[in-house]
């Protein structure tokens, strides 16, 4: 790997591990030293290496020089006087070494911590998933502002105020007491979903570090499952409607950027692997008798797996739409629920369903009318689209629109 | 205002089912499951509610307790969920799709005081 492409990739990979166990080591309230050390560490890097080469092993070269400076660090602040003199009262205090744990156990087990201090309660959603994409995954802040639409301000502020916090919350980086690890683990897995759909549903056109949205929460949602009371059938069953969902992200997206939707996708592009994964992390979703919202999604996902039409596949996507609403309602899965009724049930009896809904603001709900009426309402069906086209917010969304009408209708003259 | 509301399922209680296989229990739950799903995908759906078991037993006063199943009764008790609604008459709409209907049993409606209020 080339200089120029090592120091972003290490800032990735090990930005997050460092700042993890310095911010543990000084506490919470000192989250800004842990940073701006692990910063100096990377211009020091990005300096050094350019003059005299590239160091054998890079990684311990920055483990090495960012446990320098935080020693420095320690010896001249008086967090020295207040957290580890004491700790060393009975040993040669001034000779002794300061332990700076790497090691690979301390790593993992600090990040695990550091996720559940970022998704506390005290934190607000949208904070977590700023908090996470920055400490826990290693981005910076324009890649957070390209993800999220945004400049690099408003991002930066955002940030700013949740670490803001996280201090003021005195947020410790431990692991729950066992008899609350279910309900944080809550936190955490919200957080995880809503970063997984940052990344999948994000109308960014930077597919690459969409992909890598997607990739990290699967990653720290496996972290999750490497411990054992973290291991639970919900955490299982949002990693395996993560893998699912993954396994049809070269599908979904074009050469262009653009959007395949599901009934045009080359199921060859499919991935396999993802899906086998999917499915195995389903069984093991499985043990015990909770069913959550993840469980019910994750089951419609595998059913998406399945391209042939049938009859049974419909309806089996169709229970679990009416399951997945009584546990918690989304316009989305009413509009989904009303489309699995359509091809389980009938269009007709869809149809009624649908007119009930009147998500009057949703340009999605205009487009299922419409593909409801196509074969029974030419005029119904042309009306729809056309109302969809003026709702739709986003180029892609009209895009698609217009693509329909195109298809379906050809030759109408849009009003 | 949104209000909620209780709906009860009644139906004659038939003393001796035989037991339903499960094909039979499936195609038994689709239309509940239906229109259950039909009201909470427009979000009225405050409680999926319970079904009820055929045995129990009524408490009355000195100590008089009677063991169900209850022959007395004609309608018993078989389930309830509560909704979401802005009036009566819109409960009332939405409870037309109940499968119970369907076979000889009625909803009975009923507004639902908050306890604080």
């Amino acid at each position: 790997m080339q200089e120029n492409e090592l120091i972003p990739h290490l800032f990735r990979t090990e930005y997050r591990k460092i700042i993890a166990v310095l911010t543990k080591l000084f506490g919470m309230e000192y989250l800004h030293a842990a940073e701006d050390i692990v910063s100096d560490t990377f211009l020091q890097a990005a300096e050094t290496w350019g003059l005299k080469g590239i160091p054998q092993n890079p990684t311990a070269w920055l483990y090495s020089v960012s446990k320098n400076k935080a020693i420095d660090f320690l010896r001249h602040s008086k967090l020295f006087n207040a957290k580890v003199a004491p700790a060393l009262k009975y040993a040669q205090a001034a000779m002794h070494p300061i332990e700076i744990d790497l090691s690979n156990e301390n790593i993992r087990d600090t990040q695990l911590q550091m996720m559940f201090a970022i998704c506390h309660p005290a934190i607000s959603p949208v904070a977590q998933i700023g908090l996470s994409l920055n400490l826990l995954c290693g981005f910076g802040v324009e890649e957070i502002a390209d993800a999220f639409l945004t400049n690099k301000e408003t991002i930066y502020k955002r940030l700013k105020r949740a670490k803001e916090k996280l201090r003021a919350g005195k947020v410790k980086i431990e692991m729950p007491p066992p008899a609350e690890i279910d309900s944080r683990l809550d936190t955490v897995l919200t957080t995880l979903y809503l970063l997984f759909s940052e990344g999948y549903y994000s109308t960014s056109q930077n597919t690459t570090l969409r992909k890598d949205f997607c990739l990290e929460a699967m990653r720290l949602n496996l972290m999750l499952l490497e411990y054992q009371h973290t291991n639970t059938p919900a955490a299982n069953a949002l990693l395996s409607l993560m893998c699912f969902h993954s396994s049809r992200f070269d599908a979904r997206i074009d050469k262009n950027g653009e959007i395949v939707l599901y009934e045009e996708q080359d199921e060859k592009l499919w991935n396999k692997e993802l899906i086998a994964k999917g499915e195995y992390y389903l069984n093991q979703a499985s043990r015990g008798k909770q069913v959550t919202k993840y469980h019910l999604e994750a089951a419609i996902a595998y059913w998406h797996t399945q391209k042939e039409d049938s009859v049974n596949k419909w309806e089996n996507i169709l229970q679990l739409y009416n399951r997945l609403l009584q546990l918690e309602y989304s316009p989305i899965a009413a509009l989904n629920r009303t489309y699995a009724l359509s091809k389980a049930n009938s269009k007709q009896e869809a149809i009624i369903e649908a007119e009930k809904l009147q998500l009057k603001h949703s340009h999605l709900y205009y487009s299922l009318l419409a593909h409801l009426y196509m074969d029974s309402n030419k005029a119904k069906s042309i009306e729809n689209l056309e109302h969809a086209l003026r709702l739709a917010k986003t180029e892609q969304d009209r895009r698609v629109i217009t693509q329909s009408i195109a298809k379906h209708f050809p030759g109408t003259s849009l009003h | 205002m949104t209000n909620e509301f209780l709906l009860v399922f009644r139906r004659d209680y038939v003393s001796k089912e035989p037991p339903l296989s499960p094909e039979q229990m499936q195609a038994m739950m689709k239309p509940w499951q239906d229109w259950i799903g039909s009201i909470a995908a427009r979000n009225k759906l405050s409680n999926p509610g319970n079904r009820l078991a055929a045995d129990g037993m009524v408490i009355k006063p000195n100590n008089v307790i009677t063991n169900g199943p209850y022959v007395e009764i004609k309608e018993a008790i078989g389930g309830y969920i509560i909704l979401k609604a802005d009036s009566m008459e819109e409960a009332a709409e939405l409870s037309r799709g109940c499968p119970i209907l369907n076979i000889g049993g009625n909803v009975e409606i009923r507004t639902i005081i908050p306890m604080d209020n």
